[in-house]
């Protein structure tokens, strides 16, 4: 389990390392890596806008469009600003704190501090990569996780509520998580968890922050009695080719280099995802449905989602079935647990990115292993590596939910978290935002 | 007969349609609608520019009902829709000649 993990630690150490005793020329980011990791930075910025804005918004009722994409393009806006501020500091940051705090958050570079053209940050081998664009990369990781949230709570949150809840949940949610999975000294780091492009930090995380942030909230009115459909599957599909072509740079920049695993992270995610996408389709025939767009669009984000933590750390088999399950066990929640249960998770955030998330990061550990063709070494058995597996989840998980029940209450106590019921039936767009989508 | 019109806020149809089922009224055409009264409808924002649409939306009833159960349901949507703010609509009562079913061809109160 050496370069298949991400390993952010601190660039100086891999610097340093890099290094013989004798002064040598100090490394830099060789051009061909540092263009891949450029475009695959703005490939998730496509994926939030316009990718997830159209996949959500086409899902929500037509008065609700304009308020499910612009809480969207603000909640990436607000995160970037604040990743640059002390998001990566906390996430990243060049000072490591001793003992138990540096397990879960690092501090220094506030402000970006001692940043500049020249700074280098370690990949998983010799080479580096620019620091701005390591930066820029994991900022829209940050962005786009806090984004995905609000699919569960569409149609019905304020939006001063989403611009106050967005910088209490970063702080102690994603910038603390996204320390213990992906950084030198982080909890579950170093405990040996496989997350490679973001399963437990993006997805179980957004999924889990979702599903209790739509609790605290409340079921939208006269759900789920009144029907409630997508009113513009098109722009939907539109949205998922997006969020498909954008997951690229998700995945297959999360090798950090232009190497041979950000290959295998690309053929992972090929074909993952087409294996969730007709495994959805295949479940709605045998469940005595027709094929759906919807469905056809659910899988493809089922497969994506499955994917992301094992899409280094699996061969294309593994993926494809990934893919799968994925789809399955995702079914089943949207389309029977949410109804049991009861909650109102609007567009499926955590039934999809949630439960998807679960699925992937647990099945890395089976698709890891060189026996499903995987790329593991086979030197932690797959018991062992399955418990750690489960033990991020279920850290992730915990950490998600009393996160945001924190976070929720802070809010729903001081501005409120819903907008008012006439408010909610006149549709966010007008409301609370002065505008209408469609004129 | 009576033939009731009435405008409501979008957010009170559900708590009316009760009421009225509640008092035995057994159907009623809704449609949605635009329009303005008092409020003189809103203004839009649009880079600034602002634009006023003058029109607000909202829903409109249309019942037909005996001349004894009428002001039964008046009274009814009067209460149930009111919110005391301003934009609550209006209720309009018309006399009503005839009504037949088609179906069956009742024609009068038996086939309201």
């Amino acid at each position: 389990m050496t370069r298949t993990i991400r390993i952010f630690a601190a660039a100086t150490l891999a610097f340093a390392a890099s290094q013989p005793a004798f002064a040598a020329a100090p490394a830099v980011p060789n051009p061909g890596n540092n263009a891949w990791m450029m475009t695959a930075t703005l490939l998730v910025l496509l994926m939030i806008l316009p990718g997830l804005a159209l996949f959500y918004g086409g899902l929500t009722r037509q008065k609700n469009m304009l308020s499910t994409m612009t809480q969207i393009g603000a909640t990436a806006s607000l995160a970037m600003i604040i990743w640059v501020i002390w998001g990566y500091s906390l996430a990243f940051g060049d000072t490591s704190y001793e003992g138990t705090l540096g397990l879960f958050i690092s501090g220094g570079s506030y402000f970006l501090a001692g940043t500049d053209m020249t700074s280098t940050a370690a990949t998983f081998t010799e080479e580096v990569i620019s620091k701005y664009v390591f930066i820029s990369f994991q900022m829209t990781f940050a962005a786009i996780t806090a984004a995905l949230i609000l699919g569960a709570t569409a149609e019905r949150m304020k939006f001063s509520a989403v611009m106050a809840f967005v910088p209490i949940w970063l702080t102690i949610v994603y910038f603390p998580i996204a320390h213990m999975v992906w950084a030198g000294g982080g909890l579950l780091f170093e405990d040996g968890a496989l997350d490679f492009a973001g399963g437990t930090v993006v997805h179980i995380n957004a999924g889990v922050s979702g599903l209790v942030l739509a609790y605290l909230l409340g079921k939208r009115r006269g759900w789920p009695a009144e029907p409630m459909p997508p009113h513009s599957l098109t722009l939907t599909m539109v949205g998922t080719g997006l969020l498909w072509v954008g997951w690229f740079g998700f995945n297959a920049g999360s090798a950090l280099e232009a190497d041979g695993s950000a290959g295998l992270a690309m053929i992972n995610t090929f074909v993952a995802t087409a294996a969730g996408a007709l495994a959805w389709m295949v479940i709605e025939r045998a469940a005595g449905h027709k094929g759906s767009a919807l469905g056809f669009c659910s899988g493809v984000i089922a497969g994506l989602v499955a994917v992301t933590p094992a899409a280094g750390n699996s061969g294309p088999f593994g993926a494809i079935l990934l893919g799968i399950v994925s789809s399955g066990v995702c079914y089943v929640f949207v389309a029977s647990v949410k109804a049991k249960l009861g909650y109102d998770d609007a567009l499926d955030a955590f039934g999809i990115h949630g439960v998807g998330g679960i699925v992937g990061a647990i099945g890395t550990a089976v698709v890891y292993q060189p026996f499903l063709g995987g790329p593991g070494d086979g030197s932690t058995p797959l018991g062992e590596q399955l418990w750690i597996q489960i033990f991020s989840v279920l850290v992730t998980i915990a950490w998600a939910g009393l996160g945001t029940i924190i976070a929720g209450f802070i809010v729903k106590a001081t501005i409120g978290l819903r907008v008012s019921e006439e408010n909610e039936v006149d549709g966010l767009d007008i409301t609370e935002h002065g505008e209408r989508a469609y004129n | 007969m009576k033939f009731i019109i009435a405008i409501i806020k979008p957010f009170k149809l559900d708590e009316v349609r009760e009421a009225l089922g509640a008092i035995g009224v057994a159907g009623m055409t809704v449609s949605e609608v635009k329009g303005f009264g008092r409020q003189k409808g809103q203004t839009e924002v649009y880079r600034g520019a602002e634009y006023s649409t003058n029109m607000l939306p909202k829903v409109k009833l249309e019942i037909a009902a005996s001349d004894e159960v009428a002001q039964q349901v008046v009274e009814t949507i009067q209460q149930t829709a009111n919110t005391e703010a301003i934009g609550d609509g209006k209720i309009f009562v018309l006399d009503l000649a005839s009504a037949t079913r088609i179906r069956t061809g009742e024609s009068g109160e038996t086939a309201l």
